[in-house]
């Protein structure tokens, strides 16, 4: 398909040529001068140069009074038999819910407390200027979609009291509706630029015209930088979430119909070097359920004030042109035959450019995101438990600090730290998950062995997974070369098109685990074995790959890396195809899973405690949906999901390499 | 003239061609220059501009393009008859030729000027090059008999035959295909001028199709009538060009578009002569014939007669102006005249860089009161009224009919501008806007001497999209320059010139300077292709008037589908299978 070509070439081309800025911790200034005057200065920020200023009030009677969404009221009067003006009235309602104030006082009083904060918990903030110069001349130019990955409900405060330092523009967010639930702090948070979104309303034509309306309302009038997540929640694993379409699909429309000339796409990276939340998402991905959003919980959690949450770094992507995106790529008929107030369920090609725009955007967050010295450490030792040797696990962080830069991955070594004192410095910050003991460094289990079976393996999960967050920033980096290796070992033959099947039926499998471009089997595996030749891992030949004897080390850390999310599959679709022989729901799969996992562990029979990770199992599931041996159903009260045992067997067949991958593929290759 | 080889004709029919330009725009006479004090001005005496000295215009060029009048290009002075392709005619068709007593010239120059249109490509080849194909023969029919013969004659020869009316296409129509290798016969229909007779109960005549729109309209003005249609191109273009590409007159509002005027057409084609038993208002006999002809580019065969309708001559004109804070307040107004069904029989409106562009154009003012008044107008209007100077646009108005009518409707158009912040600007405003519709086309051969190079293109889009339309295609255009290496921000105008009740028709000037650019003509071109994509990505059609051609060709499919182009295709294949008219416009 020539439409991917540029897409997959512009990767391939950021591959090579690596250029990436520098970095500057805003927190020094902070620590140098008051709080109050900054927060106190004059703001005159950088805005579009088409925006007509406007108060957020005015905003929402522009959209209340919008054709689109009068339409829409009008549609709705008609088929249910209302009086229009009740149902504007329920626009209101829903505007008024969703509408942000922001103000400039408010943005003010948060400069002033979380600069308090911010220098509290973190160390340092990093930013790249060169990023935020290039940010400052977008606004100017189009409306800009600021697009950052989500670890942390730090991620949006921290993005905007970015902004407000480097005099920007700030940006209006899109935030869940859950904040409103906070007194006084989601009122705090309206007033900072939120708007606030229900978590779905896909049925509700109301909602939906009113909410789209409002953020293209913002968009068109350049009234603001629009801020959203693409992965929709904080990824509790540390790895990047697939993408989710809606805001998206909504912030790019204004483009389709051309009532703007372009807009900018910029992704942007954010990465903790220790995520506040850590311990939260560990219990939650073990099924102790998040603690409802509540001021009375903020405030208990502020203890947390007193801990060390290390470097954070921003980096603020190139902003990418939509209009760049779109060239040659999509066709503008249908937009140009119904008029554009009308609604209009996009053409499968805009649905599908979309996709691909999402996970362009993500990728490029994955690419900027810089990985600290600890995360290297983590995958190490998470290969290596329950203990390794202090200096072998410094050899072994430096050998895959070199791999990893090889693959591209983005390293920040602080100023050029000794290796010892790196990794050192890592456990000292991550002293609750593991700790040096008689030159040996292990999970920090304290407290476990005096317990009952089944909470020393919760207890044991719970370090586990929250190491294994670490190690989870690497993956993406690491998927390519990493499921060739996999594949490698699954064939038991070199010969290229049988790995490749391979490779293509573990893409397929972890299709929504890892990110990967929409429709580039092909193009993934030969990045993977360009990666992999180019670190002396394997040959290849026109037929053939070989690991070469040196190879064979770096083809077995890259296999391992992954063991546990091949392994935790096999138990998921092993759980599947035999305790599952009736229709179940998502919250019945899910504690059904953990506890048949729970008890292997407690067997002793699995070492796979990831397995228990609820974000692995739904994972699982969708891969399965999309491959079609689980069947969907949508029922009233959500879905419900049904096995198609054999095609699960079948799969699991192919996982202990009992059957060969049926596809013939060879053909492409 | 005879010396020349033309047989059968006196000097006199060739007039027009002899008052033209051979390498630019209209009249030999009438052109800007530069004079002696570095002041522009404009030559001759057939423009009420004509010989007036226009102070501001230097430094506007000079603001607009960053272009030097040190840095001068000329073009050749005149035809190079070596490098013109020789003829290829075979003798028996000259033999035949002959024999019918229709005149036909091998001239160079006749070739030469029957070989193009007005595009910026072709006037450049003019200048500094030469075409690679041009007409082998041209031969001027003086009536409808003529024409049969011709065709019957192509037919037996197999020649392919380019119909030639005013030669002011801007589609690359005119062009020759490069590889056409048979005899190439230009049908110059330009003694087929006569008016054949005059219907005053039914208000229409019968007039043959060579007839150049101006003099259409003097000869009718002797009997009390009028077409009224007045395409820009009107001194020059003929009422069969107008046919073959759909045109489009100023005044529509009040006298329709050519399909809105024409009532019968006859038309010589290579399988016989097409046209209706009747001259009626209307049929409903199948899809109208008509509309395989209006628009058909020269494909299809020759409109040799046409039956238009006539109008008594409006007893009072007047024109008018309104000056509007920004642009989107006069799309506005004009949307609501439009809706209102009440428009003048032109309305314009032209966006902020064409109105300074319209100031520059002023000429010298004649007296102190004058130069007061436009001081003072123009303190009311930015200091009083707090118009800014370079947001504000302007209307230009002209209203027809009884003058109690005019009156009453002027009234109710300005009542409806002042609804939209739009203040009255005169008369005098309005009417030079319109002179300079006509003066305009003049001012690329002035820019081609000094590196600036330019030209118009023209849409149809509904009304809510014309504001994006136009903000987009303009901001298209200056990215595409910097991008393509132009060093000075382009000149990238509009104007809304025709309203209609779902729509309107925008029109584009795009001018830049070149000098830096070693191959300025196709960066045009790629500047220009960029902003028509641009166009219809955001609902815009492919022509509104101007039509396809050659030039636009390659979005005939997008603009209507596949199944459409195979309609045209097959009217093509049925009319003329040997592809006698073999022009190779719009399909």
């Amino acid at each position: 398909m020539v439409p991917h070509s540029l897409f997959v070439c512009s990767q391939q081309k950021e591959l090579t040529s690596k250029k990436r800025d520098e970095f500057e911790d805003i927190l020094e200034e902070r620590r140098l001068s008051s709080d109050l005057r900054y927060a106190m200065k004059c703001y005159t920020p950088v805005i579009y140069k088409g925006l007509s200023p406007c108060k957020p009030n005015a905003i929402k009677s522009v959209v209340l009074q919008s054709e689109q969404v009068q339409y829409v009221i009008k549609q709705l009067a008609k088929e249910m038999g209302e009086s229009p003006d009740i149902i504007q009235e329920e626009a209101m309602e829903i505007l008024d819910e969703m509408g942000h104030s922001m103000q400039l006082g408010t943005v003010r009083f948060f400069a002033f407390t979380l600069s308090k904060i911010f220098k509290q918990l973190f160390q340092r903030v990093c930013v790249n200027e060169e990023g935020m110069q290039r940010l400052q001349r977008a606004i100017q130019e189009h409306p800009v979609v600021l697009l950052p990955s989500h670890r942390s409900y730090v991620d949006f405060l921290m993005l905007s009291y970015l902004l407000y330092t480097y005099d920007l523009a700030l940006p209006v967010i899109a935030a869940g509706i859950d904040f409103l639930g906070m007194k006084i702090v989601g009122e705090l948070l309206r007033r900072a630029g939120a708007f606030f979104m229900r978590r779905s309303f896909g049925g509700n034509r109301l909602y939906w015209a009113v909410f789209a309306e409002y953020v293209k309302t913002m968009l068109r009038n350049g009234y603001a930088p629009i801020e959203f997540f693409l992965e929709g929640t904080r990824s509790r694993t540390a790895k990047t979430l697939t993408p989710k379409f809606g805001l998206l699909s909504i912030v790019m429309e204004p483009f389709f119909k051309r009532e703007v000339f372009d807009t900018y796409l910029v992704p942007i990276s954010i990465s903790y070097e220790r995520i506040l939340e850590e311990s939260l998402y560990a219990y939650e991905l073990l099924g102790v359920p998040k603690p409802k959003e509540s001021t009375s919980g903020l405030l208990k959690a502020r203890r947390i004030l007193s801990d060390n949450f290390g470097t954070i770094h921003i980096y603020v992507g190139q902003p990418v042109s939509l209009r760049t995106l779109a060239s040659g790529r999509i066709n503008l008929c249908p937009y140009n035959l119904v008029p554009r107030h009308l609604p209009q369920k996009p053409t499968e090609d805009i649905q599908e450019f979309v996709s691909d725009v999402a996970y362009k955007m993500e990728l490029l967050q994955i690419e900027n995101m810089v990985l600290s010295p600890w995360v290297l450490v983590a995958a190490v030792l998470l290969q290596n438990l329950p203990a390794i040797d202090f200096e072998l696990l410094i050899e072994k962080t430096v050998w895959l600090k070199g791999l990893t830069q090889a693959f591209g991955g983005f390293i920040e070594w602080p100023d050029n730290l000794c290796a010892k004192k790196a990794v050192m410095s890592g456990l000292t910050l991550h002293s609750n998950i593991a700790r040096l003991v008689d030159g040996h460094v292990v999970l920090n289990d304290k407290g476990i062995e005096d317990g009952a079976v089944g909470e020393i393996v919760f207890k044991r999960a719970l370090v586990i997974l929250m190491c294994s967050t670490y190690r989870n920033q690497l993956l993406n980096v690491f998927v390519r070369p990493s499921l060739v290796a996999l594949a490698l070992q699954m064939t038991r033959s070199f010969r290229k098109e049988e790995v490749y099947s391979s490779f293509s039926f573990l893409r397929d499998i972890f299709s929504d685990e890892f990110i990967f471009f929409p429709g580039i089997s092909l193009k993934d595996f030969e990045e993977g074995c360009f990666l992999l030749t180019k670190c002396d891992a394997i040959q290849t030949t026109q037929q053939e790959i070989y690991p070469t004897d040196k190879g064979s080390v770096v083809v077995s850390f890259l296999s391992a890396m992954f063991r546990s999310f091949v392994e935790g599959y096999q138990l998921i679709f092993r759980y599947l195809s035999k305790e599952t022989k009736e229709a179940f729901t998502e919250k019945q799969f899910i504690p059904g899973v953990r506890s048949f996992v729970f008890q292997l562990l407690e067997k002793g029979t699995t070492q796979c405690y990831e397995a228990l990770s609820s974000d692995m199992q739904k994972n699982a599931l969708a891969a399965l949906v999309q491959l079609g041996a689980v069947k969907k159903k949508k029922m009233s009260n959500g879905f419900s999901y049904s096995v198609n045992q054999e095609a699960i067997h079948k799969i699991l067949d192919v996982f202990d390499a009992r059957t060969p991958v049926q596809k013939p593929m060879a053909a492409r290759l | 003239m005879q010396s020349k080889g033309i047989m059968g004709m006196t000097a006199n029919d060739f007039y027009v061609q002899e008052i033209l330009k051979w390498n630019g725009w209209g009249y030999n006479d009438s052109k800007f220059i530069f004079n002696k004090k570095g002041q522009a001005e404009f030559t001759g005496k057939r423009y009420r501009l004509g010989g007036m000295v226009l102070p501001t215009f230097k430094e506007w060029i000079e603001k607009t393009f960053g272009a030097s009048l040190e840095h001068k290009t000329t073009s050749r002075a005149s035809l190079n008859v070596n490098d013109v392709p020789p003829p290829i005619v075979n003798e028996e068709f000259l033999q035949d030729l002959r024999a019918t007593k229709i005149s036909y010239s091998q001239d160079a120059e006749d070739r030469v000027f029957r070989a193009h249109g007005h595009c910026l490509h072709e006037i450049f080849v003019l200048r500094e090059g030469m075409f690679k194909r041009i007409p082998d023969i041209v031969v001027w029919p003086v009536c409808h008999e003529d024409v049969v013969k011709i065709v019957e004659l192509a037919c037996k020869h197999n020649l392919c035959i380019i119909p030639f009316g005013g030669g002011t296409s801007v589609s690359s129509a005119l062009e020759c295909p490069e590889e056409e290798k048979r005899t190439i016969v230009s049908l110059d229909t330009s003694q087929m001028n006569r008016i054949l007779w005059i219907d005053e109960k039914n208000l229409t005549a019968c007039v043959e199709a060579g007839i150049i729109g101006q003099d259409l309209e003097k000869q009718l003005s002797e009997s009390g009538f009028c077409t009224g249609h007045e395409p820009d191109s009107m001194e020059f273009s003929s009422l069969g060009g107008w046919v073959a590409t759909r045109a489009s007159g100023m005044k529509k509002n009040i006298y329709g578009n050519i399909e809105d005027l024409v009532i019968h057409i006859k038309m010589v084609t290579p399988r016989g002569i097409v046209e209706k038993n009747c001259q009626v208002p209307r049929m409903s006999t199948g899809p109208d014939i008509h509309h395989f002809i209006m628009g058909s580019e020269g494909t299809l065969g020759v409109v040799t007669e046409v039956t238009i309708k006539i109008r008594p001559l409006p007893e009072y004109q007047k024109y008018g102006s309104v000056v509007f804070p920004n642009f989107e307040r006069g799309v506005a107004c004009l949307r609501e005249v439009a809706k209102q069904r009440c428009a003048p029989a032109s309305i314009r409106l032209v966006d902020n860089a064409q109105f300074q562009f319209g100031h520059a154009l002023k000429p010298q003012v004649a007296s102190i009161f004058t130069s007061f008044l436009d001081g003072l107008k123009k303190f009311y209007i930015t200091k009083f009224k707090g118009f800014d100077p370079n947001i504000l646009c302007v209307a230009t108005l002209l209203f027809e009919g009884d003058r109690e009518k005019v009156l009453q409707h002027e009234k109710q158009v300005y009542d409806i501008a002042t609804k939209f912040g739009g203040l009255a600007a005169g008369e005098d405003n309005g009417q030079r806007g319109y002179m300079l519709t006509f003066v305009i086309a003049y001012l690329r051969d002035l820019g081609l001497d000094y590196y600036v190079i330019g030209e118009s293109f023209e849409t149809s889009v509904p009304w809510d999209r014309v504001l994006d339309l136009c903000r987009n295609v303009k901001e298209r255009i200056v990215r595409e320059c910097k991008e393509k290496g132009v060093q000075f921000a382009p000149f990238s105008t509009c104007r809304v010139t025709q309203t209609y009740d779902a729509g309107a028709c925008v029109y584009f000037y795009f001018a830049f300077n070149y000098r830096g650019i070693s191959d300025p003509i196709h960066v045009y071109e790629e500047i220009e292709r960029a902003a028509r994509e641009e166009i219809l990505a955001n609902g815009g059609s492919l022509s509104h008037h101007h039509g396809v051609g050659k030039l636009r060709k390659r979005w005939m499919k997008e603009s209507i589908s596949d199944v459409g182009l195979g309609m045209l295709r097959s009217v093509k294949e049925y009319v003329d299978p040997n592809n006698i008219f073999g022009n190779k416009n719009l399909l």
